[in-house]
């Protein structure tokens, strides 16, 4: 797979201008772009419209392809584009193995199976043995773990990251780099990271590009 | 699906109001072609003229709203400047609860039973203090000034002006404004008065109107407190209403629509009222004034205690009343006990509990599912989010019940739909639906747009997002506002008894309707019911979501995300 936009740009409901100058870039499998840009520059908007969460009014320019096939078309949840937040967003009325398998693809099929598939994503993220756990006792580092592995359960296309390592201190964020960044090359996926962060940049490894304003 | 809301929202919410207000104009100038009358004709304003005391009366409805709302707002302010640094919110929302809980009719019986020559107050009083060994010849209920009615409407409005007034302040920047204002050479009060209160005022608007509009038009407790020769308006309307003679139809449009214009006079003073204190509040910081009177706001506040102490002694005088016995003037408690009016719910209590069970548990069903509908399609772009929609929906809370509630009836009977439990509900519902509206919306909009993304990047389509992330998350918040409804159903008089045809019973008519009565005990039972429903309601809305998300910490306690 890989993921293309050409000249994509966001106007928000009510506003006349679009919030950044037409964005074109390509995304090929298992690669990382960074996509840079000051506070307000639209950088969790682009990721929004790229996914399909944008809000009723709000319009999108341009084109966003996976593999040829334009995406924009399509609900969010047909895009099967995959989201990962700041603060690694849990559901937080399900336990973490419930979360995880809230995500799990519907392909995989019986109990025992999805269990299976549960236990072997968080043995993956060194978590074996939470599936019962509230997610709101884990610490930053644990969910964000817990949500890159509910992400790729459900067999993404591609992955949106929206700044998921700015909340860590620094020692965690350089360890969860590696433990993120390892996954999607392994299972090669294209990825869009948005950052204000350099080192961000610098450890994804792939072409950095900038927002303008419109 | 999701587009079908719109439509539906203005056929079962929006056309009955604006129905209502058009039928009742129209048989204010003689057009109820259901009865027989086909207009246009002044006719019956002339018979409305002519109703012994109509001035009288008017003056009642007006005088008893505005005062009432003005005493209890002040009271309010002065409670909450003097509580605000010392009552946590848990223990505010305690100290409140009951009084906000339990509905007017049954506050309204309580009072009589406490106030009344005979009542509580007197009796333990006597004969040691007052000397009286029988009831006082005394008009301390039912006196032709309206100040019982008065009073009760401050018993019953201040503890709901305090809560959202409590609730406001918490959004705002208190202590800082505190300290900014102190550290110019203010005095707390003169702080409260000049830049707290007026932020914390504008939040409540809303609220302030739906209580002024209510005291002015309210039915129940103007039959309980109120005088009876002449009533205050809405009573007088409401007597033409159900008189079984069908000609009282039409002047009782007319009075209606008086109703009406009384409300809007009302809201009128209570706009220029409003001005003039924004104009103090601005003019007297700039001409120097750093201090403001403390006497009102100790008086205020003691309103406020006092208030209290009558809404607390009220319920439990009713609970005394329910096991009493003998109870013989001026004993200050019964001298005996007795369980025999809990014991034969057949001798009145049980149908009218059992009906207003099943209609408040339908009127907070559908109330709860509309507001859903409503919230759900606005998500999904299918509603547009804009102010006079919600103002529609709210505007049966800003009109006088009788005002429109004339034309529901006349248009339901125009239809050939028959008066009774589904009417009864449909009318709650146009009142129940703006409250449970109001409550989820906060927490609704409030909810991190990201928990649904993030399910919709995991493939869920938007109903599997509505029934398993935004419903359950929302948990909390929804079964606030369930028991929301559920005390407004509860709490309806009006609609019951207009709509009901005369067949349909709840704890509320039954608690009006006994009050008056020979049996103390029954009526005691009744309004006891009556009150301690909603306190159900409102104890299950906040055990529940602790105990289904005993293991969820971010769910309780830590809000939504």
């Amino acid at each position: 797979m890989t993921l293309a936009l050409e000249a994509v740009s966001v106007t928000r409901a009510g506003a006349a201008a679009p919030l950044f100058a037409p964005v074109s870039l390509t995304v090929p499998p298992g690669t990382v772009v960074t996509v840079m840009g000051p506070s307000g520059a639209g950088k969790s908007s682009l990721l929004a419209a790229i996914g399909g969460h944008l809000g009723p009014g709000d319009r999108v320019a341009g084109r966003v392809t996976l593999t040829g096939a334009d995406v924009l078309a399509l609900p969010a949840e047909a895009r099967r584009i995959g989201l990962m937040f700041q603060d690694a967003l849990l559901f937080p009325h399900l336990s973490v193995g419930q979360n995880l398998a809230f995500g799990l693809a519907p392909g995989v099929r019986g109990r025992a199976a999805r269990r299976a598939a549960v236990a072997g994503a968080l043995d993956a993220a060194g978590l074996a043995g939470f599936e019962h756990r509230d997610p709101a006792t884990l610490s930053g580092g644990e969910r964000a773990r817990v949500a890159l592995m509910r992400a790729l359960l459900a067999r993404p296309r591609a992955l949106l990251l929206d700044e998921p390592f700015s909340r860590l201190d620094t020692d965690r964020r350089a360890e969860l780099r590696r433990f993120v960044f390892g996954h999607l090359r392994q299972a090669a996926i294209p990825a869009l990271l948005v950052s204000h962060d350099a080192a961000d940049a610098e450890a994804a490894g792939g072409p950095v590009v900038r927002l303008h304003p419109a | 699906m999701i587009r079908l809301v719109p439509p539906l929202v203005a056929l079962a919410i929006v056309l009955p109001v604006l129905a209502g207000l058009a039928g009742t104009l129209a048989a204010a100038f003689g057009h109820l072609p259901a009865l027989g009358f086909t207009g246009p004709t002044l006719a019956p304003w002339r018979d409305l003229a002519a109703l012994p005391g109509l001035g009288r009366s008017l003056w009642l409805s007006l005088s008893t709203g505005l005062g009432a709302t003005a005493l209890a707002l002040v009271a309010a302010m002065a409670a909450a400047a003097v509580l605000w640094p010392r009552l946590s919110s848990g223990a505010a929302a305690r100290a409140l609860a009951p009084l906000l809980a339990a509905p007017h009719a049954a506050m309204a019986v309580g009072l009589a039973f406490l106030l009344a020559p005979s009542g509580w107050l007197a009796r333990l009083a006597s004969p040691w203090a007052t000397g009286w060994q029988r009831p006082p010849d005394l008009a301390t209920v039912n006196d032709p000034a309206g100040l019982a009615l008065a009073a009760g409407l401050v018993v019953k409005e201040l503890p709901f002006l305090l809560f959202v007034l409590l609730a406001a302040l918490r959004q705002l920047p208190v202590a800082q404004a505190m300290a900014e204002g102190r550290a110019l050479g203010y005095r707390p009060a003169a702080v409260w008065a000049f830049l707290i209160l007026p932020q914390a005022y504008r939040l409540i608007r809303l609220p302030v109107f739906v209580t002024l509009a209510f005291a002015v038009s309210v039915v129940d407790m103007a039959i309980l407190l109120g005088p009876a020769t002449p009533p205050p308006m809405a009573v007088a309307v409401m007597r033409w209403m159900v008189a079984p003679d069908p000609a009282g139809m039409l002047p009782a449009a007319a009075g209606a629509v008086a109703m009406l214009g009384l409300t809007a006079l009302a809201a009128l003073a209570w706009l220029a009222g409003e001005r003039l204190a924004g104009i103090a509040a601005r003019a007297l910081p700039l001409a120097g004034r750093r201090r403001v009177p403390v006497a009102p706001v100790v008086a205020g506040a003691a309103v406020a205690g006092l208030a209290w102490l009558a809404g607390i002694a009220a319920l439990a005088v009713l609970a005394l009343w329910s096991v009493a016995g003998r109870w013989r003037f001026p004993d200050p408690l019964p001298a005996s006990w007795s369980a025999a009016a809990w014991a034969r719910p057949a001798a009145g209590w049980g149908e009218p509990a059992l009906a207003t069970l099943a209609i408040g548990a339908a009127v907070t069903l559908a109330a709860l599912a509309l507001a859903i509908a409503w919230l759900e399609a606005e998500d999904r772009g299918a509603m547009p989010r804009a102010r006079w929609i919600v103002a529609l929906a709210v505007l049966p809370l800003l009109l006088p019940q009788v005002g429109f509630l004339y034309g529901v009836t006349a248009s339901a009977l125009a239809l050939g739909l028959p008066g009774g439990a589904a009417a009864v509900i449909w009318a709650q519902l146009l009142f129940a639906f703006p409250y449970v509206l109001i409550a989820l919306s906060g927490p609704w909009r409030g909810l991190d747009p990201r928990l649904p993304a993030a399910a919709a990047a995991l493939g869920a389509g938007p109903w599997r997002r509505l029934f398993t992330v935004k419903l359950p998350v929302l948990a909390g918040p929804l079964m606030a506002a369930a028991a929301i409804g559920l005390a407004v159903s509860v709490a309806q008089y009006l609609p019951t008894l207009l709509l009901g045809a005369g067949r349909v019973q709840t704890l509320t008519t039954e608690a009006v309707a006994l009050a008056a009565g020979v049996d103390r005990r029954l009526a005691a039972v009744t309004a006891v019911l009556q009150a301690v429903l909603p306190m159900l309601g409102f104890a299950l809305a906040l055990w529940l979501p602790v105990r289904l998300f005993a293991n969820r910490r971010g769910l309780i306690g830590g809000g939504a995300a």
